[in-house]
């Protein structure tokens, strides 16, 4: 009884800190996923202006 | 700012954490009946804890956006609601754990047991929802519902070993029972043990509504890209 009780103890211990450090992986992935998405996001709305700006000097010439 | 009370937080809530494993595991002698296995009612019982205020924190929250319509309340409603969902599976999975040692089986359709379930699935539904609706406002006033819900379970969940005497113990926190069913000792370390996974989750709360206000930076951005 008492060796499964340690077991036991040990597998409620792992699973509680799996669990929290699963998420907080997750969280990192998810983190820098963001980051490169911004990065991405604010390249193509910088593309755009860039093309904005050139449409426009075009047409005035 | 928010990076080092962040840092700060976790690092606080980690120094508490080590301080109560100490006490957990080289102090405090095995509990009479159940022997050592009654250690994992000290992640349990606060995982259960942090989880509840934080839906009681979300519900705050969501009626806070339902009267200004401020996406930032918001946001923060789903960073705590998920943070909360961690906190609650750990406390549902430990229980489970314990209850094979002490009942003899890993689960029951008990009073507590199967309304602490149906709130997971409940919040579990919450932050599918987000992920299903792509407009901002109808995001949030149908999550803001969804959380208003989940809480009216969280207090069944809560009240449920007082109302219904099924197969979980009844209430034994001295807070509750005025006191006389716990060690002062033991009972000590659940508070500490409290503070310390409370501290951790504001920690990641805070990681997760920074990532909220980039998507919504993201999203912004993506909607001016549109235009142009």
């Amino acid at each position: 009884m008492d060796a499964r009780n340690f077991t036991f103890m040990f597998y409620g211990f792992a699973a509680a800190w799996l669990i929290v450090a699963i998420y907080v992986i997750s969280l990192a992935r998810r983190g820098a996923r963001l980051k490169r998405e911004l990065e991405n996001v604010k390249q193509l709305v910088q593309a755009g202006h860039t093309a904005r700006e050139e449409d426009i000097e075009h047409r005035v010439r | 700012m928010r990076e080092k009370l962040t840092i700060a937080l976790a690092a606080a809530g980690g120094l508490l954490l080590v301080y109560d494993l100490y006490q957990i595991f080289l102090v405090l002698p095995d509990e009479a009946m159940q022997g050592p296995i009654y250690r994992i009612l000290f992640f349990h019982v606060p995982a259960a804890i942090v989880g509840m205020v934080g839906y009681f924190v979300a519900l705050v929250l969501s009626v806070l956006y339902l009267s200004s319509k401020d996406l930032k309340w918001d946001s923060l409603a789903a960073s705590v609601v998920e943070v909360s969902l961690v906190f609650s599976l750990v406390n549902i999975v430990s229980g489970s754990i314990w209850a094979r040692v002490i009942w003899g089986i890993w689960w029951t359709w008990d009073a507590r047991l199967t309304s602490a379930l149906v709130g997971i699935l409940i919040f579990l539904a919450y932050l599918m929802l987000r992920r299903a609706i792509d407009e901002p406002t109808q995001r949030g006033r149908l999550s803001a519902a969804l959380c208003i819900f989940g809480c009216v379970d969280e207090v069944i969940v809560w009240k449920s070993i007082e109302w219904f005497r099924t197969q979980h113990p009844g209430p034994v926190l001295s807070i509750r029972t005025g006191g006389g069913h716990m060690d002062p000792a033991m009972e000590r370390i659940f508070y500490l043990n409290f503070l310390a996974i409370l501290l951790i989750a504001t920690a990641l709360v805070l990681i997760r509504t920074r990532q909220e206000a980039t998507t919504r930076e993201i999203d912004s951005l993506r909607r001016l890209a549109h235009a142009m």
